[in-house]
């Protein structure tokens, strides 16, 4: 059964072939129709030539003096099938021939291995013009044959076949030794050597392999050539010259112009037709359009009639047999209809009939794996997921160690009124929401979607970025780092510090009660007496004015000669002294307000001094006021050498330290002693710009602060103690507590730092009060208070508690802040003071007014 | 002193993450396979504390896994899977080179494939686990269910993806733990407490999906894959809590009366049975034929008290709910979404009906005379019957979400629409609450309404108080322990009202005694004030943050407020998050 089918397959598949082919008689065609390239010249020709359709065969020797085979089919060619690529060309078809127009590609369209060996016709002798196209295809460099007579043609066979594999092997004309000496000039010495067929058929020369280009007469009998018979057409081709198809010019110098069958030199005619000769000839030679030179033999020949017919006919482009009619009908070599029947009558063969022992081995193999269960048939594939209970065994202490440290990914958000497809009409944005909204970028957007109202659900479109949407939340879940981040769940209230309430703090001023009126400028400074009743104050309208504390009322107005910088009042009871400052000079003024024997007794000590012997050479002048000036209350007059800033008495009363701010020289602070009316410049070196200065309240220490640093100096050892940074950008003010172990300072950066110069060099705290700088700071001598002004033109009052026990840090408590002072020119309060023995303060501001908060 | 050198990065911070090029080349897996294991694993990147360290002291962006994790990663046998997967992708593609089609059936035959269970079971020790997790795998199958066959995903993938979600809306439907619906602009959320976990899905509206070009499906139907074994299991499981077959199987009577005349001309028998059963007009198979689900009561434990009495409530309450369409009859109109209407109204305990050239599965006809509603959305309707409400599709929402029948004639045909308020939406006191929740609330309480939208506009702001006092009470009432903080939010809310300007000094005669609570209340602000002068720096930061935040949600809600007032509408978001 199974020989049956494949049997029945082969049938088909037959008469499928044999729908293809073509009839027998189109193998048959003469070679001039070989010239035009075969329209289907593939399978139809060369359908036994299954395996490599791809020789094209060219029907051998029918010209003229051969007929064509009938049947040059298979059975001639069956040699080719191992080459598919040898093209055989119909030998001796010498003078009718003309080249094929198109011999290149389309000829050969078939060869598509190799389609460069082509094989040249040898002796095409007179009538052969040389190729148009002669490249590739029809000049292989090597493989040129030689005509060296017509017993070599019946051997072509053989010969092409030896020529596939040495392309260059040439044939020699045998025999003679003279021959062989043109050979070198004849060819190119071979570049692998080859065989050479003798012409006579009866042995083969070989070129050495060792020695290219020596060709040496190696004999072999060729038994072999033998079974090729001699065709008598060959034999009886005229050809007189032997050395092939050769540039005939290689002959110019020499007298003859080949060799004959011979071997006998064929010379040339002994006078070449000149020009002359040539036009007389073509005028009176009837023939003379007939007459065609043989360069060969350098004679010339007259074409017969039928030759001439042949050349018009193939000039038409006619075949060149007349008898032949292109226009046969044609007959497929098999029918195109299927047949039942194989194509082949052969019975079939025994072998057929008979089961394979092969196959049984085989198929025997195969059922025994099966019985013992070796091979299984195909489970058929599952596609569908199998569910079953997966948790059937479920422990919730099996959790792996990872789980512990496992964040669930967070919930999405949960819709709000503003995505409903209705909603409230509060939650649709304006026309400048939604223009807002999408000139945002998307990151920046609180919604991620404009809220829309939709009349009614049909009405409602599809959401255009929902792929988008879950494809984020993909991309969350699996890209984003979680975190478990701590919530500030705090009270607000509970991070407020919890502080002693002001009201038990008391007393501190809580209230303006009084403003002190006059001035026309700012007030850069004021000061009080120590016995509480007066104050004084410095203005920038030029002037000192003295206030009665209680009533407001000014006492008195002194001018002088530039903007007051500072004032000090002397802080001694029994000495009624007013430093005041105003450019380069520093005032002493007796107001001449309060007791009058401390007012006398002022006067007294300062006319009492007496010049002493030796006058030193100091950096102030001292002068005695008089006249005019000392009825104004004018005493003492220090010139210094640059512009006084702050003026500062110490504790006693005796002496005063005055601030002459300049970065270039160690010349910024003096003092002054006024009893002896001595001045001395403390410092050797210029250590920055000097703010202020301070004297201790109790210990002989004088603190200094710069820009940025508050440098303590004992004044008796002459030596520096100890260096405070207050973190500060730039220290406008300073003051000391009365218990002179705690300082603060204020800056032009809104900070106050408080000190403990027993703790440490750093500020002790650092207060943030103000909105804007400070301007003045001062401690209360009794009180523990302190107070900062500043340009926001509030006050600050703070209760800074120093306990004794050293163990115990001072306690800052912010207790009230006062009001009151107008800003001008961005400046608020300038300057604070407390009262001596009250719990008041006074502020001085850009407002021109003092005020005093009780 | 002597020892060795430290080296940098060899201990600490710097060895406990790997960053994710490094772990990919640890575990040798292409770029996308490591994707696809950390989608499958549910590893995740984490954030060092110390990015700097972690980096080695390059500032570079990268990704950083726990070296861990990736460790953990290592053993897993799904790994070698896609080894395997690859090696077959290669020999594949030279067996097509080489045209030998019968070594590409076989290898086809062969192709490596791997199963999740075992991961699921990892990453979900305990189904309660899972449960938690299946808000995102719900919305991605219901997402991967609409998808058209054309070649985005697998269509075995959207078949499977179909399958599962209708059978969780049996399962929601039988029972009946449906809770909350709500339509938004981007589709029907829904919400079920099922065993105690509240699940919220999302569904798209049934429209083509116009499939966006920057999306990478690949990520998503990893995602996918993960999610319908899950998703899958969970089925399972919480059919056979129910008693129901798995899969599911129509109940044999009413397999019988869904029995159409000319079933074969709709579709084939594989595939119109799960049409019959997304219909979800009919009751599921049991394993065990039992009477309708018995009433649990709740037993009686005498030590809890008031305690019980509340639960016992409550559990009244959600009865009641689950009844809240029983006895009433629908018809769908063709225009109306039918498959979220018929399975909202089938949770309830409605019963309901389509037109038969809709779907399959209706029951009765528009003709029948027993019909209580008809969801219609159309402007209007040729033939009315007179006996049955002709009502919009919002009434059935909007009274899921009330938990009461509401009255109908807000939502007859043709009728504008009440606004459709989210359910998800808890306002706490001090949050913007939209009037028509107000008016909700109080048809809840079981007054009568009849105020118009103006109306209570005008009057939002006292009822609002009211409530807000109202509950005040009650906290009070409940427990003592709010009290504290309610009073201390009080006094901020009164401190923001009255708005007092700081430092602005009193006239220095302010002896008059005239309003000493005011001069009081001043005192206390001015302490307070002066209190937090002294606060640290970073407290002082968070005080002044913790305080942005709430002027801002007042200032949203006051927007909010005002907005009705307006003209022209006005919204801010009302979502900001705020720190308390």
């Amino acid at each position: 059964m199974r020989l049956w089918n494949e049997l029945s397959y082969f049938t088909c598949w037959i008469s499928h072939q044999a729908r293809l082919c073509t009839p027998p008689t189109r193998l048959c065609t003469p070679p001039t129709r070989l010239c035009t390239p075969p329209t289907r010249p593939g399978p139809a020709l060369y359908s036994t030539h299954q395996a490599r359709p791809c020789s094209v065969l060219h029907p051998p020797g029918q010209a003229l003096l051969c007929t064509p085979p009938t049947r040059p089919g298979p059975a001639l060619y069956s040699t080719h099938q191992a080459r598919p690529y040898s093209v055989l060309h119909p030998p001796g078809q010498a003078l009718l021939c003309t080249p094929p127009t198109r011999p290149g590609p389309t000829l050969y369209s078939t060869h598509q291995a190799r389609p460069y060996s082509v094989l040249h016709p040898p002796g095409q002798a007179l009538l052969c013009t040389p190729p148009t196209r002669p490249g590739p295809v029809l000049h292989p460099p090597g493989p040129v044959l030689h005509p060296p007579g017509q017993a070599l043609y019946s051997t072509h066979q053989a010969l092409y076949s030896t020529h596939q594999a040495r392309p260059c092997s040439v044939l020699h004309p045998p025999g003679k030794a003279l021959y062989s000496t043109h050979q070198a000039r004849l060819c190119t010495p071979p570049t692998m050597p080859g065989s050479v067929l003798h012409p006579s058929g009866k042995a083969l020369y070989s070129t050495h392999l060792t020695v290219p280009g020596l060709i040496q007469p190696i004999c072999f009998s060729t038994r072999l050539l033998t079974r090729f018979s001699l065709s008598p057409s060959f034999l009886s081709q005229d050809i007189r010259n032997t050395v092939g198809n050769i540039p005939m010019e290689w002959y110019q110098d020499y007298p003859h112009i080949g060799y004959n069958l011979d071997g006998k030199k064929i010379f040339k005619p002994i006078r070449n037709k000149d020009e002359l000769d040539e036009f007389l000839d073509k005028m009176e030679n009837p023939d003379y359009w007939r007459t065609v030179h043989d360069k060969t033999t350098a004679s010339d020949i007259r074409l017969s009639d039928e030759q001439v017919d042949l050349v018009h006919r193939l000039q038409k482009g006619q075949f060149g047999d007349v008898n032949f009619n292109e226009y046969e009908p044609s007959v497929d070599f098999f029918t195109n209809e299927v047949m039942i029947h194989p194509v082949t009558n052969r019975p079939q063969d025994k072998r057929s009939f008979i089961p394979s022992l092969i196959e049984k081995e085989k198929v025997s193999k195969l059922v025994h794996a099966i019985k013992m269960g070796w091979i299984k048939p195909r489970k058929p594939k599952e596609t569908t997921p199998q569910y079953y209970d997966l948790w059937a065994k479920e422990d919730p202490n099996a959790i792996l160690g990872r789980h512990k440290m496992h964040v669930p990914a967070p919930k999405m958000r949960l819709p709000g009124h503003e995505e409903s497809y209705n909603p409230p009409p509060e939650y649709l944005l304006t026309e400048e929401e939604r223009m807002a909204w999408e000139q945002q970028d998307a990151e920046d957007r609180k919604l991620p979607f404009l809220p829309q109202k939709h009349s009614c659900l049909r009405a409602v479109p599809a959401f255009s970025r929902f792929i988008h949407e879950r494809f984020e939340r993909c991309l969350d879940l699996y890209l984003c780092p979680r975190q478990r981040k701590m919530r500030v769940n705090v009270n607000p209230e509970d991070l407020i510090p919890k502080l002693p309430k002001p009201k038990d703090l008391q007393p501190f001023p809580t209230t303006m009660s009084l403003v002190y009126i006059g001035h026309s400028s700012l007030v850069r400074s004021i000061s009080a007496s120590p016995t509480g009743q007066w104050l004084v104050s410095g203005s920038d309208d030029c002037t000192v004015r003295f206030w009665e504390v209680n009533t407001g009322r000014c006492m008195k107005t002194l001018e002088v000669g530039g903007a007051v910088k500072s004032v000090a009042w002397n802080p001694n009871p029994a000495v009624c002294l007013v430093a005041v400052c105003f450019e380069s000079t520093v005032l002493l003024l007796n107001p001449g307000l309060g007791d009058r024997l401390v007012v006398s007794s002022t006067d007294q000590l300062i006319t009492s001094y007496e010049p002493p012997e030796e006058d030193k050479e100091q950096a102030v002048t001292w002068a005695l006021s008089e006249g005019p000036e000392h009825d104004n209350g004018h005493r003492l007059t220090l010139t210094h050498p640059k512009a006084v800033k702050q003026v500062v008495w110490h504790g006693k009363g005796d002496y005063l330290a005055s601030v002459m701010p300049d970065n270039s020289s160690n010349l910024q602070v003096l003092i002054h002693q006024v009893s002896k009316r001595r001045t001395q410049n403390p410092f050797r070196k210029n250590k920055g710009l000097v703010q202020c200065v301070s004297f201790h309240p109790l210990r002989p220490y004088f603190f200094v602060a710069t820009q940025r640093y508050v440098r303590v100096y004992n004044l008796i050892k002459q030596e520096l103690t100890k260096k405070l940074m207050t973190n500060c950008k730039w220290i406008s003010s300073m003051a000391i507590h009365p218990g002179g172990d705690n300082l603060i300072c204020g800056s032009y950066d809104c900070r106050l730092a408080w000190f403990d110069l027993d703790l440490s060099t750093k500020p002790y705290k650092m207060l943030r009060h103000h909105k804007k700088a400070l301007r003045g700071v001062a401690y209360h001598k009794h009180y523990p208070l302190f107070a900062s002004g500043a340009d926001d033109g509030s006050v600050i009052i703070c209760h800074g508690m120093v306990y004794n026990d050293l163990l115990q840090n001072p306690l800052i408590v912010p207790v009230k802040v006062l009001k009151g002072h107008q800003i001008t020119h961005d400046l608020g309060v300038l300057d604070v003071t407390f009262h001596p023995t009250q719990p008041w303060v006074f502020s001085s501001g850009a407002d021109a007014t003092i005020r005093l908060f009780t | 002193m002597g020892g060795l050198q430290k080296k940098k990065y060899e201990r600490g911070s710097a060895t406990n993450y790997i960053t994710r090029n490094k772990a990919r080349k640890k575990l040798q897996l292409s770029l996308a396979d490591f994707r696809r294991l950390c989608i499958l694993k549910g590893i995740y990147p984490h954030e060092p504390k110390h990015k700097k360290k972690v980096n080695k002291g390059s500032t570079a962006p990268r990704t950083f896994y726990l070296f861990k994790d990736i460790r953990f990663l290592l053993h897993e046998p799904i790994v070698r899977k896609f080894r395997e997967y690859k090696v077959f992708v290669r020999k594949l593609r030279k067996a097509y080179g080489k045209a030998e089609w019968t070594g590409v059936e076989r290898l086809r035959d062969n192709k490596p494939g791997y199963k999740l269970d075992h991961i699921i079971k990892e990453r979900y020790p305990t189904f309660i686990d899972a449960l938690r997790d299946i808000d995102d795998a719900l919305s991605m199958c219901f997402l991967f269910s609409t998808f058209a066959r054309t070649g985005k995903c697998h269509v075995q993938t959207i078949t499977l993806c179909r399958r599962l979600t209708v059978e969780w809306m049996n399962y929601v439907v039988t029972s009946r733990s449906l809770r909350k619906v709500f339509l938004s602009i981007k589709g029907i959320y829904y919400q079920a407490e099922v065993l105690g976990q509240l699940i919220t899905w999302l569904v798209p509206y049934q429209f083509a999906h116009d499939h966006p070009t920057d999306v990478d499906y690949r990520v998503m139907a990893t995602f996918t894959e993960m999610y319908t074994t899950l998703f899958g299991f969970i089925n399972f499981r919480l059919y056979q809590t129910l008693n129901l077959v798995y899969p599911p199987k129509l109940d044999s009577k009413a397999e019988s009366e869904l029995k159409a005349e000319h079933e074969e001309d709709y579709a084939m028998d594989s595939e119109s049975y799960l049409e019959k059963l997304s219909a979800l007009s009919a009751s599921l198979a049991r394993v065990v034929a039992t009477a309708e689900e018995e009433e649990n009561q709740l037993d009686l434990f005498p030590t809890e008290g008031e305690n019980m009495q509340a639960r016992e409530k409550e559990q009244k309450e959600q009865e009641a709910q689950k009844r809240l369409f029983e006895g009433l009859k629908f018809f769908l109109n063709r225009e109306v979404p039918r498959e979220s209407l018929a399975f909202i109204l089938r949770c309830f305990g409605a019963e309901v009906s389509w037109d038969k050239s809709l779907c399959i599965g209706g029951t009765y006809e528009v003709t029948d005379e027993t019909i209580t509603h008809q969801i219609v959305d159309r402007p209007d309707m040729d033939k009315q019957y007179i006996n049955r409400y002709y009502i919009q599709p919002q009434w059935v929402f909007d009274s899921v979400n009330a938990q009461m029948r509401l009255p109908v004639e807000d939502y007859f045909l043709g009728t504008t629409l009440p606004p459709h308020l989210s359910p998800f939406v808890e306002e706490k006191d001090g949050d913007y609450v939209p009037p028509e929740k107000l008016k909700l609330m109080a048809l809840q309480r079981g007054e009568k309404p009849g105020k118009s939208r103006a109306e209570l506009d005008s009057e939002e702001e006292d009822e609002e108080e009211e409530d807000e006092e109202e509950e005040e009470e009650d906290d009070e009432e409940e427990d003592d322990v709010d009290d504290e903080e309610l009073t201390e939010e009080k006094n901020l809310k009164k401190m923001e009202g009255t708005r007092v300007t700081p430092g602005k000094v009193k006239p220095w005669e302010t002896g008059s005694v005239g309003n000493k609570v005011r001069l009081e209340q001043e005192e206390k602000a001015e302490e307070k004030r002066l209190a937090i002068m002294m606060m640290k720096k970073k407290e002082k930061y968070l005080y002044d943050k913790i305080m942005f935040g709430k002027k801002r949600t007042t200032r949203e809600v006051s927007s909010l407020r005002c907005a009705p007032a307006k003209p022209t509408r006005h919204i801010t978001c009302h979502h900001s998050k705020v720190q308390t």
